[in-house]
């Protein structure tokens, strides 16, 4: 809006939003730095910033000492798992409701979200009783289950998204061309949906990652994910900052660099649409 | 002839989910109700009995009841008071020219992305911790007395904690907003030499109506739900618990099921309302 | 062969009646414009000729054949589509293989049409470019490439020019012509731009709230539209109609006169105006009139017009021009 001094004024901005910026992320980068310090030194006070001695030392200690590995597949699969599962499900689906639109379309789009509005408390119980007697409790395949039901709203809706994008003449010019359904689908409409169907593969893997209520009251140790495994340092014993900050940023660092890529897609997927 | 045909495999495409989506709201569901219903708990299996709706009498006048909902009012209150002016306020920042504006993005929206309990736990200790946290640091820098979060203000601390995860949430959808604000509008009232404040307020701030009501109806699905934070932090204690954490705390702590479903009843019935007017929403959306 | 015929087509959207019934017989080797205001369901019609969109009545006969349960792709016909719809994931090559490919043509017969299809069009050099790399014209005779190789029994284009710009539509309109010449096949071409219609047309098709008002050769329609809607819609500038005195003495509602049928004075004539603007255009000058009872009339001069606004100016139909419109807007002979 102003274009008198706009360097000035484009410096002192900067500065303004480089130092909000740096103070959100501070947490984050904080946990990073301390990850690389000894016990003694992350506990100590004043805190050191840069000057420590490095140490990587945390990181070997946490993959030994707790098979930091096992629950990091944990979270991979049951992540990865759920999505891709919701993928089959939601395609279908969202082909249907975006390309063969009957009256009650809307109106099932909007029950779909709504199921994603339902409070977890309101489920536990039940969910809790069945997982223990039909032995799913601490299982992978239960808890992929359950995170797949969670996230197949939000999948069926993001997918349903993309595909309105796709120009429905495109799709007529197949027809013409004589393609039939199985091939329209195949040849024209996957190669133009690759670009949503990953973009929603991205954010989904993010959220189910991320999920603590399920993970937290499901599963203990077999099927534990990462979420749980840092929730055991909420009790644990002696000094343990550094390590905890070295479990942490082993955590959370796939998660945020995927994130970087999934913004655009966050926006899509989690205001339903009532945003452009 | 292919319009005819699509009706019918579009049907059984949408089948699948819709099934599986119908069972995992009736089934729980239902079964909670029911649950609600009967005297159950599971230190002393098999030996329900239908109780009416004594459990929910039991649940609503029970004051720890009162104090869970008075505390989830707070915390999402809080939360968005604090996401939704923040995230106003930011979303205008990263909208002026900067130098290195995607650097900048880059730190405002990494804390959504961070996992609740990793978040949860790192505030608690590395920051929040009345000796060796930062903050303490920093207060005793300028002379003041370090607080101690957890015993003095347990619910606050999780409040910041929880503003600290959802800021980029609002913060982003605020941007893509105020980024969709016709770039003509704006040469439109520079022509008219329209002061900036006279902009915000007169142009900019009714173009985000909508946004930051969207924004408020979704971190409230949301923040009804707060769950992680408080488990991991301070295990429950009058002072931070909230509606869901009451439910979990009477089904799996006193294994009391018959309240603890009346409990999360009332937690779903909350949820509805909100539910309502955020489906409302998307729904005249979805015409356009 | 490529002869088309509808019997009382209708087509319902719900309860809106788009096409409340079209009969039309289309000749083989012909070049038929439907042509007609926004909404007037000449998109429409294509659509249900090409099976993209099921009728609600009526018989589409496709050289004898009735072809309501047959498929868009086995009615013989190609389409370009307004937005010529290309896919934007494959290379023009395959973009116009795509179609012989869908019908399991081996590879060496996809290459040679595909190759004789590039050089007619000028595209032999793009072959290998995606269509995001392409100028509007480009994609255009992509698109149209993508119809000449299927050797369809007859063409079908939607509004194919109207996103170009001005110049480009010219040249494309010229091309298509030139390759109707060359192929001899029936093509159908729906716009709402009477020009292109009356340019290209063997045969016009005027539509107005999917009835059809008249099919005729461009010169009939324009030298014997059989409605009101038909004489003001065809013809540019419109033709003047006027209402009163005028037209009862000719025993008629409405009478209608062309603005080139119109001989103008600065002395003397029948009709007495003075000019409100003139439009030079150096070829023609259009002049607008204020005709006093008769109302706003246009007029059109060959070359250089002297007068300005202001000035008197009198005009002089041709009788012979003069179209008669009863009450109902249907067109008085004899």
């Amino acid at each position: 809006m102003a274009r008198r001094q706009p360097m000035q004024r484009r410096v002192i901005t900067t500065a303004f939003a480089w130092g909000i910026g740096f103070a959100i992320f501070f947490p984050i980068l904080w946990t990073i730095l301390t990850s690389f310090k000894t016990e003694l030194e992350a506990f100590s006070t004043p805190p050191k910033f840069l000057f420590f001695d490095w140490t990587t030392e945390n990181y070997g200690i946490v993959n030994e000492r707790s098979d930091y590995f096992r629950f990091a597949m944990n979270s991979v699969i049951l992540a990865l798992g759920s999505t891709v599962i919701a993928l089959l499900f939601a395609i279908p689906a969202a082909w249907a409701m975006a390309f063969a639109p009957a009256k009650r379309t809307k109106d099932l789009l909007l029950w779909m979200l709504s199921t994603k509005m339902m409070p977890p408390v309101g489920a536990l119980i039940p969910i809790y009783i069945i997982f223990r007697n039909t032995n799913l409790l601490d299982s992978r395949a239960g808890l992929v289950g359950v995170l797949f039901l969670l996230n197949l709203p939000i999948v069926v809706w993001m997918l349903y998204t993309y595909f309105k994008e796709i120009p429905g003449e495109i799709l007529e010019a197949a027809r013409m061309d004589g393609a039939s359904l199985w091939k329209e689908l195949v040849f024209v409409l996957a190669p133009m949906a690759i670009p949503g169907i990953a973009s929603t593969l991205l954010l989904n893997v993010i959220l189910a990652w991320n999920e603590a209520f399920w993970t937290l009251n499901l599963t203990t140790s077999d099927a534990a994910p990462l979420t749980v495994f840092i929730a055991s340092y909420s009790s644990p014993e002696g000094l343990f900052w550094a390590k905890l900050s070295a479990a942490s940023t082993m955590a959370i660092a796939p998660i945020l660099i995927l994130g970087w890529f999934a913004q655009r897609q966050l926006v899509r997927g989690l205001t339903f649409g009532a945003v452009k | 002839m292919a319009t005819r045909q699509t009706g019918i495999v579009g049907r059984l495409a949408v089948a699948p989910s819709v099934l599986a989506l119908f069972l995992w709201m009736i089934v729980p569901l239902g079964m909670t109700i029911w649950f609600s219903l009967l005297r159950y708990n599971l230190l002393d299996p098999g030996n329900e009995s239908f109780a009416g709706l004594m459990n929910y009498r039991y649940f609503l006048t029970d004051p720890a009841f009162l104090s869970a909902l008075a505390k989830t009012l707070q915390l999402v209150g809080a939360v968005l008071v604090i996401t939704v002016g923040g995230g106003v306020l930011l979303a205008l920042l990263l909208d002026q020219p900067i130098f290195g504006r995607g650097f900048v993005r880059i730190m405002v929206i990494a804390p959504f992305f961070v996992m609740p309990t990793v978040s949860a736990l790192v505030w608690k200790n590395m920051l929040m911790h009345p000796v060796s946290g930062f903050f303490a640091w920093m207060m005793k820098s300028v002379g003041l007395q370090p607080i101690d979060w957890f015993a003095d203000a347990p619910l606050t601390a999780i409040i910041v904690m929880v503003a600290w995860q959802w800021l980029p949430f609002a913060t982003l959808i605020l941007l893509t907003a105020i980024q969709s604000l016709d770039e003509e509008q704006k040469e439109a009232a520079e022509m008219d030499g329209t002061p900036a404040l006279s902009y915000f307020y007169h142009i900019v701030l009714p173009h985000l109506a909508r946004p930051i009501t969207v924004v408020i109806l979704i971190e409230t699905i949301f923040l009804l739900n707060v769950f992680a934070e408080i488990q991991v932090t301070t295990g429950g204690g009058a002072a931070t618990t909230n509606l869901p954490f009451l439910v979990y705390a009477q089904a799996l702590q006193q294994y009391d099921i018959g309240g603890a479903s009346a409990g999360g009843i009332v937690a779903v019935i909350l949820a509805n309302i909100v539910a309502f007017f955020l489906v409302r929403m998307i729904g005249k959306n979805l015409e356009a | 062969m490529g002869t088309i015929a509808l019997k009382n087509v209708q087509k319902k959207f719900g309860d809106v009646d788009v096409i409340p019934g079209v009969d039309l017989a289309i000749n083989n080797g012909e070049f038929v414009v439907f042509v007609g205001p926004s909404g007037c369901g000449k998109s429409t019609l294509l659509r249900l000729i090409a099976g993209l969109e099921d009728t609600t009545g009526g018989e589409i006969v496709i050289d004898g054949v009735d072809v309501a349960n047959v498929p868009p792709a086995r009615r013989g016909l190609s389409m370009v589509f307004q937005s010529y719809a290309l896919y934007p994931h494959m290379s023009v090559r395959n973009n116009i293989a795509f179609g012989l490919k869908m019908a399991g043509q081996p590879k060496e017969i996809i290459d040679q049409k595909v190759a004789k299809a590039a050089a007619t069009l000028n595209l032999t050099d793009y072959l290998e470019r995606k269509p995001r790399a392409l100028s509007g014209g480009q994609r255009q005779r992509v698109a149209i490439g993508r119809a000449i190789v299927r050797e369809p029994k007859a063409f079908l284009f939607d509004e194919p020019l109207s996103n170009l710009d001005a110049a480009l539509r010219v040249q494309m309109r010229i091309e298509i012509m030139q390759l109707h010449s060359a192929l001899g096949a029936t093509m159908i071409y729906v716009t709402h731009d009477q020009v292109e219609a009356m340019t290209m047309a063997d045969r016009i098709v005027v539509l107005n709230k999917g009835r059809i008002e008249q099919v005729g050769t461009p010169l009939e329609l324009y030298n014997r539209p059989d409605t009101l809607f038909v004489a003001g819609f065809i013809g540019s500038p419109r033709m003047n109609f006027l209402q009163g005195d005028v037209a009862r003495v000719l025993g008629a509602q409405t009478v209608g006169v062309r603005p080139e049928h119109l001989a103008l004075s600065t002395t003397s004539g029948q009709w007495p105006g003075k000019i409100l603007l003139a439009e030079h255009l150096g070829s023609d000058t259009f002049l607008h009139v204020d005709g006093g009872a008769l109302g706003r009339i246009t007029a059109r001069a060959p070359g250089e017009f002297p007068q300005g606004p202001g000035s008197p100016v009198w005009m002089t139909p041709d009788s012979s021009r003069l179209h008669r419109f009863d009450s109902e807007g249907r067109a008085l002979r004899g």
